[in-house]
């Protein structure tokens, strides 16, 4: 596939969309299947259910810190510096601390069934502050990332103005990264399991 | 046999872009490069960034590793 070279600014380095881009593709994902399975441990107290809630927001973040490297690093030769204060980029440092604050949250408690409820409230909320920090917020004001005020669409990737063959290329790489990580998270999943039938045989 | 189709699968989506073939040069209006990540078309910017994402993923299944390692000792002893 060839990339369109619009003015020299970007060149090669629009290939970054099949790299950078999935990163937050794959953590919006993680987190919303956690989301399901906090709701769902909140309904049934099974604790499988918040075994895979988790385990999915673990991965959601380790995605979205790789998403924040690899957006500095790219924001360095592309925009001048590593962080530049752009709306996008500091509404996806908060949604980051937001799930952080979550694992320090769970870690703090000792009692293993308020662990679980406390957790998977959380996570609820969380999830509910992740799509104004990530799709509303930085909509409303100018951005570096493609959108933002001024010119229309999504603030991630400007599907309008991309060539067709980037965006499908996106997509496959989509694809793979995130079914990549749905496969650690359930290798971690099934480890859990084991430990724990451990500890209770024990 | 279906476990390692499944992840052929996977690894041919994560790394199907490197057959991206390159630029054409002829049409290519560029600054001129001033250091080694701004040569090639900055065509090295891309390859940092795909190395993070490997590296980071490799260093959380070596956290993974980790894990199952306790739980083998735990096992044995």
């Amino acid at each position: 596939m060839k990339v369109p070279v619009l003015d020299g600014r970007l060149q090669q380095s629009v290939r970054n969309t099949f790299f950078h881009v999935p990163m937050w593709f794959g953590m919006m994902i993680f987190f919303t299947v956690s989301v399901v399975y906090a709701v769902k441990y909140l309904s049934s107290q099974n604790p499988a259910h918040d075994n895979y809630a988790v385990e999915f927001a673990r991965t959601g973040t380790v995605f979205g810190i790789l998403g924040t490297i690899t957006g500095a690093v790219w924001a360095n030769y592309q925009w001048g510096s590593p962080w530049n204060g752009d709306p996008k980029q500091n509404g996806a440092a908060i949604a980051i601390l937001i799930y952080l604050a979550y694992f320090v949250l769970r870690g703090s408690m000792n009692d293993m069934d308020k662990r679980h409820k406390v957790s998977a409230v959380y996570n609820i909320f969380a999830f509910a502050m992740l799509f104004p920090t990530l799709w509303i917020l930085p909509r409303m004001t100018e951005s570096l990332h493609p959108g933002g005020q001024g010119s229309e669409g999504n603030p991630g990737l400007n599907p309008n103005d991309s060539a067709p063959a980037v965006t499908s290329f996106m997509w496959i790489g989509v694809a793979g990264w995130t079914l990549l990580g749905v496969w650690i998270t359930t290798l971690r999943v099934r480890l859990n399991f084991i430990t724990e039938k451990k500890l209770n045989n024990a | 046999m279906h476990k390692l189709k499944t992840a052929g699968l996977i690894t041919v989506c994560c790394l199907v872009n490197i057959f991206v073939m390159a630029q054409d040069k002829n049409n290519i209006t560029t600054e001129e490069p001033t250091d080694f990540m701004h040569s090639n078309g900055k065509i090295y910017v891309v390859v940092a960034v795909a190395a993070i994402i490997i590296t980071g993923l490799f260093l959380y299944v070596l956290n993974l590793d980790r894990k199952i390692k306790r739980l083998e000792k735990e096992n044995k002893g």
